[in-house]
């Protein structure tokens, strides 16, 4: 897997000679084609540069597309998954005659899970490797740190992982939930008679950005829900927290007598020793469901799940969905993940951020074939009101907010780490990225305002 | 028709049963319940009776639901279940709500006879969100025959908060006192209504009184609860200072005794915790299921000679030429400690977690209100046994006379005959080998990954340096500090205040006592 990467970025040097030499040839293709045929066989001489050649034949040179996704370091663990997707699709794409007839070129690089390196990664792929387009990062504050470089370049990514919305950029496209498409409407499953009728809510997160503002929604949501303050707990942990002692002691305490669920956005590797800590206070799921946003099939397939039996999640997307397209899209992985070698191969699965990231990369090109250019500004707004039918269903582009209309689907954590659907949206949720709760005058359209503006 | 089931209390539950939906539903259901009382007779066989419940409970008229709803729950068993599971699977949400407490009802009923302790017990408390009635009476048969404590406990604690919300004011009363005399947390906040109810302006007399009882009932409930809570804080802090005192041991050894800043201590915890994970494996692959649990004890020495083993051969290669060179001791450690990180995410990945055995899991409910996990009481007995382990290696034995004449005076045990190098490079494999025991414990709570020895290495060297560098018995006491105070002020502070006070509160003691607890004395302290 490691060593993938030197390999990509060899390939990129190499063609970069050819490049500029087939590429100037190119423009007077169309009148003396003897030139191209040696320009061709120069290229073929030049070394392993067949695909190439055939490529600028076909349609031009390839579009460069950037991945920044950590391979090393604490977020690896979640994030090489989407590297191997976005690489999976492009393939798939390239298989199939590419984008406009040109084949896709991917430039791999290592932020390594420190939050300075991604903005200085992103710099280097939009100034130096010129790249049309970057699907990349996992956590917010990596989201955060690029934002800026984004902006300032005018590039464009697509962020494939749920997060705490209040953010509207025109140079990112979010694949992922808004907190209206995942927490939310996840609370409100817990308050109706089917989901259980709770009452009383125990919001559990790490400290830092995402749980904090989730659970300042979720509270706002949850009052204006009649939900009486004293029947809503906050507690933060910090990362790598490891003693859960004392807060399921209090989650016991808190549950006692029913009625109540606890709503976790522990992130990482606490999420380990909390459910362990809270089957071994002998708290049950029937006793305080744990309703997690950020436990998925991928994290859930290195752990020991008899904790977990039973426990609540909240995502646009299962591996379990019953769909064809989905079916395929599982089986494609899986052998992709063996025939490339990767770690763990066929015994891979997919989730939510692994979907969203592999209709990103489709979007992203059916805009660019809708706008006939890979210039930023046109696909972006070729980008607007894209339709895709994803492994997990139809999707989405919202028409003006960056974001994209997706299910919501609650699952329930199975032995084998897999989720059972226990209850579906009816359609597509619109997405927020502004809460109605926390900022009810605040909304997000880059087509008849300039991002953020004020309600009237 | 009352006179005539009177005393029958099978029958009059369902008398209860029928006038129950009809004080929700109106008279309507009034009526509805009158027509059900044929199918109360024996006359019509019940087999029938069941058949044709499982066809109007799909219906779309309320009252036949229910009517339907209250029968299956009075004659069904759990061999009606999956019929009962089908017909949620293809209903609609009206339906699925209105099956769903039936299903949960047989199907704990069935459960309250379980062979599994915790089976019965788990029955008993789904049956009190049911609410219903003719459960009270399940219970108490049930709870007669328990002869687990904890589970007659929570039956009879099931019955009487459902009677709880019965109609007879007298039964409530009865309750709350019983419920009172079981120190019951989990029926606090119904009385807390009952208290509420009672004190209001419009209140009636019955209410009232209830209301004094409650009142009553929830002191008892509370004071027991302060009790109940304090004793479990204490548990709390001693298993976070046993958890502390096992992964600091090593430490203490190497950086107390042998005055090597060992920033890879995390690390070779780590090499305990996977070589667990491994022995496990090994087990899943090679041995049968029944065997399964015998791979944690098996993976004890597994993982102390694992990390002995590489903590020998980082102490032959590293460590032996920077002795007395405490920064650049740190630095290479340091250097280490990163390689074998990433070695362990590029070779292992995410795929690791080490299941518990059967027998460290759950816990014991030692008083109503206190349940210690059996994984923290197993790690509490583990470090003592590693204290009394190391006191009698380092204070009774050779070897120990040994490793402490040499870390006082390297120079004159040389002299007196001492093979110094072989004991440095013995002390160090030894205390590396108590941080894959340490690793090999702390499966049990957390989990296994790459960044496992990162997570516990600054609490590790805290302890120690608090303890006083060179005692063991300051690090036994560091431990006991630290865990205590943490697991005192979390309840009030939250969990990243609690880590910013002690953090603060150990820099401040260090100022005041820059040795720590106990400082070396004598000679030894000036080398």
């Amino acid at each position: 897997m490691e060593t993938k990467v030197p390999q990509g970025s060899k390939a990129v040097k190499e063609a970069e000679v050819p490049t500029e030499a087939v590429g100037s040839s190119r423009r007077e293709f169309l009148g003396q084609s003897g030139r191209v045929a040696a320009g061709v066989g120069v290229a073929a001489l030049l070394g392993n540069l067949g695909n190439y050649a055939l490529s600028y034949a076909a349609g031009g040179p390839p579009i460069k597309i950037g991945v920044l996704h950590s391979l090393s370091g604490t977020m690896a663990i979640s994030e090489v998954s989407l590297r191997d997707v976005v690489l999976m699709a492009v393939e798939e794409i390239n298989k199939a005659g590419g984008v406009m007839g040109r084949q896709i070129e991917t430039k791999v690089v290592d932020p390594a899970s420190n939050w300075d390196l991604f903005a200085e990664k992103a710099k280097q792929l939009l100034l130096e490797d010129k790249v049309s387009v970057v699907f990349g990062c996992w956590t917010s504050v990596s989201r955060k740190s690029v934002l800026p470089v984004f902006e300032k370049n005018n590039g464009l990514l697509f962020y494939p992982v749920q997060y705490e919305g209040e953010e509207c950029s025109r140079n990112v496209f979010y694949t992922g939930a808004a907190v209206n498409q995942q927490a939310a409407p996840a609370v409100e499953y817990l308050m109706s008679p089917e989901g259980g009728a709770y009452k009383k809510f125990y919001l559990l997160g790490t400290d830092y950005v995402y749980p904090r503002t989730t659970n300042k929604i979720l509270r706002a949501m949850l009052l204006a829900k009649k939900v009486p303050a004293s029947n809503i707990e906050e507690e933060y942990t910090p990362f790598h927290h490891q003693d859960y002692q004392t807060i399921c002691g209090k989650i016991k305490r808190f549950a006692a007598g029913g009625g109540a669920a606890v709503i976790s956005t522990i992130n990482g590797d606490s999420n380990v020793p909390f459910y362990k800590e809270f089957g071994n206070q002998g708290l049950r799921a029937e006793d305080a469901p744990i309703m997690a946003f950020s436990v998925a099939e991928d994290e859930l397939r290195g752990m020991d799940t008899s904790a977990l039996v039973g426990h609540l999640a909240a995502w646009n997307y299962y591996q379990s969905v019953d769909t064809p397209q989905n079916k395929k899209f599982v089986a494609n992985f899986k052998a992709y993940c063996k025939r490339n070698n990767l770690p763990d191969g066929e015994n891979r699965v997919t989730d939510d951020p692994i979907e969203a990231a592999y209709f990103g990369v489709y979007v992203w090109k059916q805009a660019v074939e809708k706008a006939g250019s890979t210039e930023v500004d046109k696909v972006r707004k070729a980008v607007y009101g894209q339709k895709f039918l994803a492994p997990g269903g139809q999707i989405m582009m919202d028409e003006a907010n960056q974001h994209t209309h997706k299910p919501v689907l609650i699952g329930e954590i199975l032995k084998n780490g897999q989720f059972k659907v226990i209850f579906r949206s009816k359609g597509l949720v619109k997405p927020e990225p502004w809460s109605e709760y926390t900022n009810p005058d605040k909304g997000c359209d880059w087509i008849n305002h300039q991002g953020t503006y004020q309600k009237k | 028709m009352v006179i005539s089931l009177a005393g029958i209390p099978r029958n009059l539950s369902v008398l209860v049963l029928f006038l129950l939906p009809a004080i929700g539903l109106g008279l309507q259901s009034t009526l509805a319940a009158g027509e059900a009382d044929p199918a109360a007779s024996p006359v019509v066989s019940s087999a029938d009776s069941i058949e044709q419940a499982l066809l109007d409970v799909k219906s779309e008229d309320e009252a036949v639901r229910s009517k339907a709803v209250a029968l299956l729950i009075e004659k069904g068993d759990a061999s009606l279940v999956p019929k009962l599971d089908a017909i949620r699977a293809e209903a609609d949400r009206a339906v699925r709500i209105a099956i769903k407490p039936v299903i949960d009802l047989l199907k704990n009923r069935a459960n309250l006879t379980s062979g599994q302790p915790d089976t019965r017990r788990s029955a008993a408390a789904d049956l009190v969100g049911t609410g219903r009635p003719e459960a009270i009476t399940w219970l108490e048969e049930a709870a007669a025959k328990e002869t687990v404590w904890w589970v007659r406990y929570t039956m009879e604690e099931a019955a009487q908060l459902i009677q709880l919300r019965s109609q007879d004011p007298a039964v409530r009363l009865e309750a709350v006192k019983k419920l009172g005399d079981h120190r019951s947390q989990n029926s606090l906040s119904l009385l807390q209504e009952f208290v509420e109810a009672g004190t209001q302006s419009g209140a009636t007399e019955e209410q009232r009184t209830l209301a004094v009882a409650a009142e009553t009932a929830i002191e008892q409930i509370n004071s027991w609860g302060w009790w109940a809570n304090a004793i479990e804080t204490l548990f709390r802090g001693i298993s976070l200072s046993s958890i502390l005192l096992i992964m600091s041991l090593g430490l203490a050894i190497v950086f107390g005794l042998m005055g090597v800043i060992n920033m890879a201590h995390g690390e070779l915890m780590m090499i305990g915790a996977y070589a667990t994970f491994i022995t496990q494996q090994a087990f899943i692959g090679w041995f049968s299921p029944d065997l399964f649990d015998w791979y944690f004890p098996v993976a004890l020495p597994v993982a102390f000679l694992s990390a002995a083993l590489f903590g020998w051969v980082l102490e032959a290669t590293v460590i032996r030429f920077l002795y007395g060179r405490l920064l650049e001791t740190l630095l290479a450690t340091w250097g280490v400690s990163l390689i074998l990180m990433q070695a362990a995410r590029v070779y292992f990945g995410d795929l690791t977690a080490v299941i518990a055995p059967q027998a460290l899991r759950g816990g014991a409910q030692v008083m109503v209100g206190v349940y210690l996990p059996y994984n923290r009481i197993f790690i509490i007995i583990l470090s003592i046994i590693c204290v009394l382990g190391i006191y009698f290696l380092l204070f009774r034995s050779n070897l120990g006379i040994r490793v402490r004449a040499v870390t006082q005076n390297r120079n004159m045990s040389a002299c007196l005959g001492i093979p110094t190098r072989k004991v440095d490079s013995y002390t160090f494999a030894f205390a590396s080998g108590l941080a894959g025991i340490a690793g090999w414990a702390l499966t049990m709570v957390g989990n296994v990954d790459p960044g496992l020895g990162q997570n516990y290495i600054v609490d590790a060297f805290m302890v120690v340096v608090t303890g006083g560098v060179g005692k063991l018995a300051g690090t036994i006491w560091a431990s006991l500090g630290i865990g205590g105070l943490n697991k005192l002020i979390e309840p009030v502070s939250g969990a990243v205040y609690g880590k910013v006070f002690i953090l603060v509160g150990v820099i401040l003691f260090l100022q005041w006592r820059p040795q720590g607890l106990f400082a070396a004395k004598g000679r030894s302290a000036d080398a």
